[in-house]
């Protein structure tokens, strides 16, 4: 039986159990010096000076610098974005002129000891004048400096006859929505620790993530080195969710340091550093509209929201407000369509992608709106779903729309049988009418929706190499990388499935430049569907030049061999002569006979994929909660995921992603939420204020994995599975709190606070 | 987030520590560590000394008095009174309320003089000092006093114990026969300091209506508030429903702190609820 | 400010450090006995990911000095494998998918530790209580609570 679909142990366990990950903190050089960042705690104001000599003065400290110092760096560009005139609102790495939210790079400390930097670091004395912060994106946009206002851009995209759609519509539902300020807060802080090795003459980068090659380019670029002079190394990565990984302005702090320090230099973030310097995300607020006929068919949504970027303007560019205009229509027919996307700054830490980035927003405004159409139009919540999905039949479905640089086709898919199946799984119709003999009995307990479409598998392009050595042994080099998601297993299933191997004797390279050329990294779900294509197709190439390297070795034709737990043998005798995957590199090895038939020895190929759409898998997501009546709070009873992925490389492990995206999403939903003080002073600094669920917040969550609709896009018909948990939480817990409060439309932000039930509950009896 | 410097002394005796705090500038006793390590690691305090507390013998233990009463020294960890069983017969209310004192891991540390010199105006143990009518002991350089716990709290987060002092332990009286308790609190996340917290004891009298009644709540005002007029409106009641309804209808005036997270309506609505909610529990409790 | 220099007792084995007086048990642990298994995820006592052992009690390394360690036994997830092979408790995070980056992993695992050690027999309840001390980011917690009750299960 193939390894490709079977829950198998993770290959990478061990060492976490035993205590011996390489995390960044983990990371130690000789001689190594510690890096602490001094932080603006205003959120705008003129920074009139800095003075670092005091700092300077404190024994232990090596250096201390502020923008003066650092003024020939660049500020940090952009990777995804196709807007264009953004580059005045980068981040500088160390604030000039002017500081634009708390938190915000003034100066660095360099010295012998973390805590003598520390130290140090409260020493150095900053002053700023006060200005006013502006803190609402739907608010007019002010001045971001002399020359340009705080809205760089609008995202705009549409198509079909919108106008005439609203003015023929049977009714025409409006809604003002907001979705609060959270991001991923990974269990790790950030870390980066710079080694230059003089001998080589070789910058080194270790505790990176997510995007390892990108920002090596761009790390040489900015230092002005060559990229073959710079390598980034990945060791165990504590969580990404997009947040980790980007490249920020410590990471080019603590290369410039060892550079011109000749030191080793490490930073880590503390967690109150973490939680105003490292990506924020989410906060959007939405005025949409529909034009709906007399059953209920959508025949246009205009969606005018305005994106809350905070200070600066990082590497994803205008990402996320592209995709929140670009991908908010999900499973559902629409006929005409308008986005208006204010991308707008404001004096809070800068925002980017975090997990299911532009889809949690758009799903959670999307689906309050399916439920507001159904209450106007008088129809049950499921069936206006169901009235309004793209049909089966109509794959693949191409919208006239773009996402990420890419046309929306939405590949494949039957969000009607996904909706049925997890209808039943969660005994939706015995819900029902348990929930109205609660409701009867005098409690407030309501059911919940939410219906989606994930997009994964981002191309353009993706390589590995695989190469067998003299003992069988496998190694998979890839430019993915892991964020702990348990990519090396998953790929180790694919490569083991495609070559005949064991998967356990499939080593995966991944996140290290030096080691492979080019590579896109971890995010947006694309792993497994481009690192997993391309490896599927160099296990099928590996495979074939073993058989022709055995044939030759066993006289025997290529197509009587067969390839079983690394033993290459004839398919009729199995028991008859065979030779190891060990013996064929052997055989392939430098100087030998048939390696000189070769253009490169060895067994080892190299292969690539390539795809210019995304594939598009989809999920159902249900909720049952009780309201205490008292407290206003929210208490999720029961909890389903239906997610269809095409096919599953792993279940247990993309059970794992689902469940793992759902308890965020859940934060998202009631928890979590950044807020600020009139004068734009962060309120959730700590793990006291910032709200993650414990597991006393986990209601039983059933999930329900479906292989109905594997993508046409790749040769294992893959769609990725790490966002699906998340997506439509939000969505679905409002709906059901919505619900559980008699179902007025009175849910129009999250987090759900209990003090806002506590408020609709109150307008309810009135 | 590393702490900053600071010289560390750890004295074994009670006089001993007392005289470092009075030979020392600018130090600070160290307890269970469970809010100094926080406020330090954050820099919120920089001492330039810490008096650790933790190998002073002298000032942890349970002892039962005999009336029933208890003495609990200031270093007795909040996790071995938890699960002490003489703390359980005479004064359950602490247990109960032990339990939702931060986590396992949390308790096993901190103790209960740590706790009521923090003074969090949502935390627990000052809650419970407040409605048992604790009498706490202060030591000094010029020897030990005892103040009743109600005036123990100057002001938020302030206990009355001078720089040169030190709590050394509280007497709990022990519970009457038939008391009824309950403590109950609300927070958005499972184990986090409370938004509101409420603790109430009904005594039953000889024919079996409240002899006194104690309301205590947390998180309302800057130390914890007892509800002198609740309690007298529920003495000599049998706590009926509408009895208890008049004790909660004094919730009504109350201005509960507000703060950029909480607004005072609702700390204000939250204390109605909860002490409804405990009023209920503990009436079911006396017997 | 002066050192200190102390002994350490973990994992049954003596390391004699000097340390500044400021110096976290947990910094301890992995800057001077170079047992980075314990880690930090908040350094203010919320997160639990630093939980270690002091005298068989899981307390949060963060929040106690290395100083006030000294004379006790500490153990840390270095301890709990013997040689090559995983204890139960490690062997049922694996099995059961209880981990994905890993971070929080140390801490989930020393807090059950000691609550196994204390009372298998505990209620699912008492267990979600116990558990919901530590903070993880990636598994939604269901699988850690699977592995802990398949533990306690087999020790009953």
């Amino acid at each position: 039986m193939s390894v490709f679909g079977q829950s198998v142990m993770r290959l990478e366990d061990a060492p976490l159990l035993r205590g011996e990950g390489a995390f960044a903190a983990d990371i130690d050089f000789p001689r190594q010096i510690h890096m602490r960042v001094v932080r603006a705690e205003m959120a705008h104001a003129r920074l009139v000076s800095v003075d670092v000599t005091p700092a300077l003065d404190l024994p232990g400290v090596i250096a201390a610098w502020s923008a003066a110092d650092v003024a020939e760096v660049p500020p940090i560009p952009f990777r995804a974005t196709k807007v264009r005139g953004l580059e005045p609102y980068c981040q500088p790495i160390l604030a000039q002129g002017r500081v634009r939210y708390v938190g915000e790079p003034v100066a660095v400390i360099f010295a012998e000891d973390a805590a003598v930097a520390e130290d140090a670091a409260d020493l150095v004395l900053v002053e700023l004048e006060e200005l006013p912060a502006l803190l609402d994106a739907a608010a007019e946009p002010t001045d971001f400096d002399a020359t340009r206002n705080t809205e760089p851009t609008i995202v705009r995209k549409s198509y079909g006859e919108l106008d005439a759609a609203f003015r023929d519509a049977h009714v025409v539902v409006a809604l003002d929505l907001a979705i609060g300020r959270h991001s991923g807060v990974p269990m790790e802080t950030r870390g980066a620790i710079a080694r230059y090795d003089a001998a080589q003459d070789v910058l080194e980068l270790h505790g990176t993530a997510k995007k390892q090659h990108w920002n090596r380019d761009e790390i040489a670029r900015l230092l002005g080195r060559a990229p073959s002079s710079v390598h980034l190394f990945e060791g165990h990565v504590g969580g990404g969710f997009g947040v980790r990984g980007e490249l920020y302005p410590e990471d080019l702090l603590v290369c410039l340091a060892a550079l011109r320090l000749r030191r080793p230099v490490k930073w880590i973030e503390d967690r109150r550093e973490h939680l105003v310097a490292t990506n924020h995300s989410r906060e959007q607020r939405h005025r949409i509209r529909a034009a709906v006929d007399a059953e209920g068919r959508i025949l246009a949504i205009d969606n005018v929201f305005f994106h809350d970027q905070g200070a600066y303007i990082r590497t994803h560019g205008a990402r996320v407000a592209d995709m929140s205009a670009g991908l908010l229509l999900g499973p559902y027919r629409v006929p005409a369509y308008r986005a208006t996307g204010h991308f707008r700054l404001t004096n809070k830490t800068p925002a980017a992608t975090y997990r299911s980035p532009g889809r949690f927003e758009g799903s959670f405004v999307r689906e309050r709106l399916m439920d507001a159409i159904a209450a106007r139009c008088g129809l049950d919540r499921v069936e206006v779903r169901r009235r309004n999905f793209v049909d089966v039949s109509e794959m693949p479905y191409a919208r006239p729309l773009d996402a990420l640089g890419t046309d929306v086709v939405l590949d494949s898919g039957d969000y009607a049988l996904l909706l049925d199946k997890a209808l039943a799984r969660f005994g939706w119709d015995a819900r029902v009418a348990d929930v109205a003999r609660r409701r009867a009995a005098g409690e407030s307990v309501g059911l919940g929706l939410g219906v989606f479409v994930e997009k994964s598998g981002l191309g353009p392009s993706d390589g590995v190499r695989m190469t067998v050595d003299a003992t069988g042994a496998v190694e998979l080099v890839t430019g993915a990388a892991s964020v702990g998601q348990g990519v090396e297993t998953a790929l180790a299933q694919i490569a083991a499935a495609a070559l005949g191997v064991d998967y356990r004797r499939v080593r995966v390279v991944r996140g290290r430049t030096d080691r492979i050329e080019f590579g896109s990294g971890a995010h947006a779900s694309r792993v497994t569907v481009m690192s997993g294509s391309a490896t599927h197709q160099a296990g099928l190439a590996l495979a074939a030049l073993a058989k022709q390297t055995a044939a030759a070795l066993l006289q025997t034709p290529e197509d009587a061999l067969e390839i079983v737990d690394g033993v290459v043998r004839r398919v009729d005798t199995p028991e008859g002569a065979s030779v190891t995957l060990g013996e064929v590199a052997r055989a392939l090895a430098p100087g030998t006979k048939l390696s000189r038939d070769r253009a490169t020895p060895g067994l080892t190929v190299e292969s690539w994929f390539h795809s210019d759409h995304m594939a598009y898998p989809y999920g159902v997501h249900l909720a049952q909660v009780a309201l205490d009546r008292g407290t206003g709070q929210v208490k999720v009873e029961h909890y389903l995921v239906g997610y269809d992925v095409g096919r599953a490389v792993n279940p247990m492990l993309v059970e794992g992603q689902i469940a793992g995206g759902f308890a965020q999403g859940l934060g998202g939903a009631l928890y979590e939420e950044f807020r600020y003080d009139e004068r734009g002073q962060p309120l959730s600094t700590t793990f006291a204020d910032y709200l993650m669920p414990t597991i006393a917040e986990m209601p039983p969550l059933d999930i329900l994995v479906t292989e109905d609709a594997p993508s046409p896009l790749n040769p294992i018909g893959v769609k990725g599975a790490g966002e699906g948990g998340t997506n439509a939480v939000g969505a679905a817990i409002a709906s059901a709190v919505d619900d559980a409060l008699g179902g007025r439309g009175q849910v129009t932000q999250l987090p759900i606070m209990p003090r806002d039930v506590l408020r609709f509950l109150a307008e309810g009896a009135a | 987030m590393k702490a900053p410097a600071f010289e560390y002394h750890d004295p074994t005796t009670l006089a001993e520590a007392i005289a470092l705090l009075c030979r020392l500038e600018n130090a600070r006793p160290l307890a269970g560590g469970q809010s100094l390590m926080p406020m330090l690691n954050m820099r919120f305090v920089q001492p330039d000394h810490v008096v650790d507390l933790n190998r002073i013998a002298e000032l942890s233990g349970i002892r039962v008095l005999p009336d029933g009463a208890l003495e609990i020294g200031a270093m007795t960890r909040q996790r071995d009174i938890e699960r002490d069983a003489r703390v359980a017969q005479a004064c359950p209310l602490m247990v109960e309320a032990l339990a939702q004192v931060g986590h396992r891991q949390t308790r096993n540390r901190g103790t209960i003089g740590g706790s009521l010199c923090h003074m969090d105006p949502a935390a627990e143990l000052p809650l419970v000092c407040a409605a048992v009518d604790a009498v706490v002991r202060i030591a000094g350089p010029g020897g030990e006093r005892e103040i009743p716990f109600a005036e123990f709290p100057l002001g938020y987060m302030t206990p009355a114990v001078g720089p040169d002092e030190l709590l050394v332990g509280l007497h709990v009286p022990a519970a009457p026969k038939g008391q009824g308790h309950a403590f109950l609190e609300f927070a958005r996340r499972h184990g986090d300091f409370a938004i509101v917290a409420v603790a109430v004891l009904l005594d039953p009298g000889p024919d079996g209506r409240v002899a006194r009644a104690s309301v205590a709540l947390g998180g309302v005002g800057p130390a914890p508030l007892r509800l002198a007029e609740a309690e007298a409106l529920l003495r000599g009641t049998a706590v009926e429903d509408d009895a208890i309804a008049r004790a909660l209808a004094t919730t009504a005036s109350l201005d509960p702190m507000e703060d950029a997270l909480v607004p005072g309506w609702y700390r204000r609505h939250l204390a109605g609820v909860l002490l409804g909610r405990a009023l209920g529990i503990a009436r079911e409790r006396m017997a | 400010m002066k050192d200190h220099a102390l002994t350490l007792t973990v994992n049954g084995a003596a390391h004699r450090i000097t340390v500044p007086a400021r110096r976290s048990l947990a910094d301890a642990l992995r800057e001077d006995c170079g047992l980075t298994g314990t880690h930090l995820g908040c350094e203010h006592g919320v997160c639990g990911a630093c939980t270690v052992l002091v005298d068989g009690a899981p307390i949060r390394a963060c929040l106690m000095l290395a100083v006030q360690a000294e004379g006790a036994e500490i153990r840390t997830v270095e301890g709990l494998a013997s040689g090559g092979t995983l204890n139960p408790l490690q062997q049922a995070f694996t099995d059961h998918h209880a981990l994905q980056c890993g971070f929080c992993t140390p801490g989930f695992l020393m807090l059950a530790t000691a609550m196994l050690e204390e009372n298998p027999a505990m209620e699912e309840a008492e267990m979600v209580d116990r558990l919901s001390a530590n903070l993880c980011r990636c598994t939604g917690y269901t699988n850690i609570l699977r592995a802990v009750q398949a533990v306690a299960a087999a020790r009953r």
